[in-house]
C-alpha cells in the first residue's frame, strides 16, 4: 500500500514541456528522502489541460501542480509529501481556493466535460496491463465473448447510435453488420491511428494513454464481424503512441487476451502494427488499405466497400480510434446508457483538440450538442489578449470556418455539415481578429495540393488552380471575377473527386467566401488585408506623435529603411521595407503600425 | 518530399548492407511487406538513396519503379541526406495560427537555406512538418528528439547556437 500517488503526464504535450525530467527528478527525491516504498510515481496519459504542462496531480488531496519545473520537486517532496502542506503557489489557479483546495472537477476547465472515451487517460498507467483492468478493462470482452452472440454485438453498437469518429461520421454497427454478413473466411478489422488532421490530437492520446481500450475494441470487432487478425495504422510521427502500442499488445498477449483461444472461448485473435509514412491521404480508408498492402497510399473507387473486398481484397472493417474508445464501454453499460448523451442523431460524446488563439489548449470531451460557445468560451477560457473570436476552424483540412454569428450552434455531426463545415477528427482551431480568412483558405489548399496523391485530376489538378487564384488575391492582384471562377471550380472538385480528400478539399474556401466574402473583397477591391496578414498588402507606418527618436526600430531593421536623426521621428521607406515587423517588435512606445 | 536522386556521393558500409539484407529476410513472405522494409532501411543508413533502393529491389524481388515509387510517395521517405541536426518546424495549423510561419522564415534566414535542403557542411537540414501533436506549446519546432515550445521568432538564433560548435 502506498499513502500517496503521483500521477505525472507522459503524453506529447508534456513530455515536450519536459516531464520525463520532472519524473527523474521526483524519483530521485523520493529516493533521497527514503520515500519509495511509502510514494508511488505513475506516469500517466494525457490530462487535457496541455497549455499547463507539465502537469502532475498528488492524491489523495487530488493537489493538481501546473508547469511544473525539475526545481520545484524538492520543495513539492519535503513540503507536500513530507509535511503533508500543499504548495499553494505551483497549484494550477483554478483550484486554489481560500483555504482549501477545489476538485479538478469543479473548475471552468473540467465542469462542462464528460470523459467516456478518455476516460483513463490521466488516470492510470498506459504500460501496465493491471491498471486497465482494475478499471474494467477486457470486461466487455470477456461479456461479449461468453454472454452474447456475434449478431448481439452488432446490434447493441447499433442501438447506442455510436457513429464513426474519424470524419464521415458513418454509424459503426452498420459497418460491421455489412462485414458480418460476408461468407465467413479471412477477414480484418483495422483501426485508423494515422492522425492527420494538423492540430488534432484526441486519438494520440487515447493511444498514448489508454492503448488497450483499442486493442479490447478491436477484438471485440473481431468477434462480431468473424475476424481472427487485426492491424493498426499508426502515424510513425506519433512515437510514444507507438511505444505504448508495442508493450500493450505484448501484455494483452501475454495474459491470453489477445492470441488463441482467448479466455478459453475457442476465439482467436491477435494485432500487428503497421507504421504511416507521413501522407494525409492514407487516413481515408481504403488508400489506408493500400498503404498497408505496401503499396503507394492511394484510394480506390468504391464500391466495393471495404466491407465487402478490403484489405488484401477481404472483407475488412476499419474503425478510428476515438471510435474504439467508446465501444467497450457500450458493451458493459449498454445501448441505452450510450444514447442517452448526445442531440437525436449524433449520439455520446466527442473529444476536441482545442487550439490557436485560445487560453485553454488542449483536450476536451464534451456530449454531442454542446454549444461552441460553452467550448470556446467556458471550456477554452476565451480569446487571451483582450481579442475578439472572429472564427472556429472544425475538419481540419476538410472542414470550414465557423463565424461569430454562429457560435451558439449545438455541435453535432448534422449541424456541422448544414453550415459548411465537418466534425472531421475534431480539431477545433479558435481564430480571432488578427487571423486573415483568406490567409487561412490559403494555408488549408497548401496542405492539399501537397497531399493530393495525384491519382484523379479534379483533385489534382483543381487544387493546384484553387491555390493559385487565392495567391493572388493574397497579393493584390485578383479579381472579383476569380471569386465566381473560384466557387465554380470548387463544387467540380467537390463533385468529380475520387476520395474524400478531394471531395471535402474546397470547403474551407467555400466556407470563407461563405461567411467572410467582405474580407476577400476587401483584398481584391482596396488591396488592404483587415487582419493584417498578408505581407503584399501591408505597409509599415511610423506615428509622428508617438515615435521619441529613440532610433532602436531603425537599429532592428535588417533592410535599413527606417531613417532619422536621435529625438527625431523617424520614417520607414516603404520601397526598402521588407515588412518582417522586426521595428514593431522593438518600439516601445507602440508608435509603429500596419496599414 | 524530395524526389531528385541525391548529389551527395553515396558511401554505405558493408556493415549496413549486411544488415539491410538481414532485415529484408525477416521480413520475406510477409503481407505487405515493403513498407517496413524501407522505414528501417532509412533507419540504417539515413535516408534512402538510389542505391539502397536497388538492393532492396534486389533483395525483395519487387521491381525498383515499386519501390521508388513507395519511396517518393511517402515524406517521411528521404532521397536526400539529412544534416546532423534535423530541424522541423510544425505548421499544423495550431502552431500557424500562432505564427510558426514566421519562426520558420527566421530558420531559413538563419541557416541559409530552404525548407528541404541540407547546409553544406552538413549540419543542419531544415523541414517543415505536420502536426506533431504538441499543439498546447504551438508554436512548435524540434531539432532531433529536441523539443521547442511557445517560440516567438527571436528565440532562434539562440537555440541554433546551442547545436553551433
Amino acid at each position: 500500500m502506498y499513502r500517496s500517488h503521483v500521477l505525472v503526464c507522459g503524453g506529447t504535450g508534456c513530455t515536450s514541456s519536459g516531464s520525463e525530467r520532472i519524473v527523474e527528478a521526483l524519483e530521485r527525491e523520493l529516493q533521497e528522502n527514503k520515500l519509495t516504498e511509502e510514494i508511488k510515481v505513475i506516469k500517466t496519459g494525457c490530462f487535457g489541460l496541455c497549455a499547463l504542462g507539465p502537469i502532475m496531480i498528488i492524491y489523495p488531496e487530488g493537489a493538481f501542480y501546473s508547469m511544473v519545473k525539475p526545481e520545484d520537486i524538492p520543495e513539492i517532496v519535503s513540503e507536500h509529501l513530507l509535511k503533508g502542506r500543499i504548495v499553494t503557489r505551483l497549484l494550477y489557479q483554478e483550484t486554489v481556493q481560500e483555504d482549501t483546495i477545489k476538485s479538478l472537477n469543479h473548475t471552468q476547465f473540467y465542469a462542462k466535460q464528460k470523459r467516456v472515451a478518455l476516460k483513463n487517460c490521466g488516470v492510470i498507467d498506459p504500460e501496465n496491463i493491471n491498471e486497465y483492468i482494475g478499471l474494467d478493462g477486457y470486461m466487455a470482452l470477456g461479456k461479449a465473448l461468453t454472454e452474447m452472440t456475434p449478431d448481439q454485438v452488432i446490434q447493441t453498437i447499433k442501438d447506442s447510435g455510436l457513429r464513426g469518429r474519424g470524419g464521415g461520421g458513418f454509424p459503426t454497427g452498420v459497418k460491421w453488420s455489412f462485414a458480418a454478413a460476408q461468407p465467413a473466411g479471412q477477414k480484418y478489422v483495422c483501426c485508423n491511428a494515422d492522425e492527420g488532421d494538423p492540430g488534432a490530437f484526441m486519438d494520440r492520446s487515447v493511444l498514448e494513454g489508454d492503448p488497450h481500450v483499442v486493442l479490447e475494441a478491436m477484438a471485440i470487432a473481431g468477434y462480431a464481424i468473424g475476424a481472427n487478425q487485426g492491424f493498426i495504422y499508426v502515424r510513425a510521427e506519433y512515437p510514444i503512441a507507438v511505444k505504448r502500442l508495442e508493450i500493450a499488445i505484448g501484455q494483452a498477449r501475454e495474459n491470453g487476451l489477445l492470441g488463441k483461444n482467448i479466455l478459453g472461448t475457442g476465439f482467436d485473435f491477435d494485432i500487428e502494427l503497421r507504421l504511416g509514412a507521413g501522407a494525409f491521404v492514407c487516413g481515408e480508408e481504403t488508400a489506408l488499405m493500400t498503404s498497408i498492402e505496401g503499396h503507394r497510399g492511394e484510394p480506390r473507387p468504391r464500391p466495393p466497400f471495404p466491407a465487402v473486398k478490403g484489405l488484401f481484397d477481404r472483407p475488412t472493417v476499419l474503425n478510428n480510434v476515438e471510435t474504439c474508445a467508446n465501444i467497450p464501454q457500450i458493451i458493459l453499460k449498454g445501448a441505452d446508457w450510450f444514447a442517452s448523451m448526445g442531440t437525436e442523431k449524433s449520439k455520446g460524446t466527442k473529444v476536441f483538440a482545442l487550439g490557436g488563439k485560445i487560453h485553454n489548449t488542449g483536450l476536451v470531451e464534451v456530449p454531442m450538442g454542446t454549444t461552441l460557445r460553452e467550448i470556446v468560451e467556458e471550456i477554452g477560457g476565451g480569446i487571451p489578449n483582450g481579442k475578439k473570436f472572429k472564427a472556429a476552424q472544425t475538419g481540419g483540412p476538410s472542414g470550414g470556418c465557423i463565424p461569430a454569428s454562429l457560435i451558439d450552434i449545438p455541435v453535432d455531426y448534422d449541424n456541422l455539415i448544414s453550415i459548411g463545415s465537418m466534425m472531421g477528427s475534431g480539431g477545433l482551431i479558435v481564430m480571432d481578429e488578427d487571423t486573415c480568412m483568406v490567409d487561412i483558405a490559403k494555408f488549408f489548399l497548401e496542405f492539399t495540393v501537397d497531399e493530393s496523391c495525384g491519382k484523379c485530376t479534379p483533385c489534382r489538378i483543381g487544387t493546384k488552380r484553387l491555390l493559385e487564384m487565392l495567391d493572388k488575391i493574397t497579393k493584390g492582384k485578383g479579381t472579383m471575377e476569380d471569386l465566381d471562377k473560384m466557387e465554380e471550380l470548387c463544387y467540380h472538385i467537390k463533385a468529380n473527386s475520387l476520395c474524400g480528400l478531394g471531395q471535402s478539399a474546397p470547403n474551407p474556401v467555400l466556407s470563407t467566401l461563405k461567411y467572410f466574402r467582405d474580407e476577400y473583397v476587401a483584398h481584391i477591391v482596396d488591396k488592404k488585408c483587415p487582419a493584417g496578414v498578408c505581407k503584399a498588402l501591408l505597409s509599415y507606418v511610423i506615428d509622428r506623435e508617438k515615435c521619441k527618436g529613440c532610433t532602436l526600430c531603425a537599429r532592428a531593421c535588417p533592410a535599413d529603411a527606417i531613417s532619422g536623426t536621435v529625438k527625431q521621428p523617424h520614417v520607414i521607406d516603404p520601397a526598402k521595407c521588407l515588412k518582417c515587423g522586426a521595428c514593431m517588435e522593438k518600439c516601445k512606445f507602440g508608435a509603429i503600425y500596419k496599414k | 518530399m524530395a524526389t531528385t536522386i541525391s548529389a551527395v556521393p553515396f558511401n554505405g558500409t558493408k556493415e549496413q548492407e549486411q544488415e539491410l539484407i538481414e532485415l529484408i529476410a525477416a521480413h520475406k513472405g510477409q503481407k505487405g511487406a515493403l513498407m517496413p522494409i524501407l522505414q528501417g532501411a532509412q533507419g540504417i543508413y539515413g535516408y534512402l538513396p538510389i542505391e539502397v533502393q536497388k538492393l532492396v529491389a534486389q533483395h525483395l524481388g519487387v521491381p525498383l519503379e515499386e519501390i521508388y515509387g513507395v519511396s517518393t510517395f511517402y515524406s517521411q521517405f528521404t532521397l536526400n541526406p539529412k544534416g546532423k541536426y534535423k530541424v522541423s518546424v510544425c505548421l499544423g495549423t495550431a502552431c500557424y495560427v500562432k505564427g510558426s510561419g514566421d519562426v520558420f522564415a527566421k530558420l531559413s534566414e538563419c541557416l541559409g537555406i530552404e525548407g528541404g535542403a541540407c547546409t553544406t557542411d552538413g549540419k543542419f537540414s531544415l523541414e517543415a512538418c505536420r502536426c506533431i501533436g504538441a499543439c498546447g506549446l504551438a508554436p512548435v519546432m524540434t531539432v532531433n528528439d529536441d523539443v521547442y515550445g511557445r517560440l516567438v521568432a527571436d528565440d532562434i538564433p539562440g537555440i541554433l547556437a546551442k547545436y553551433a560548435e
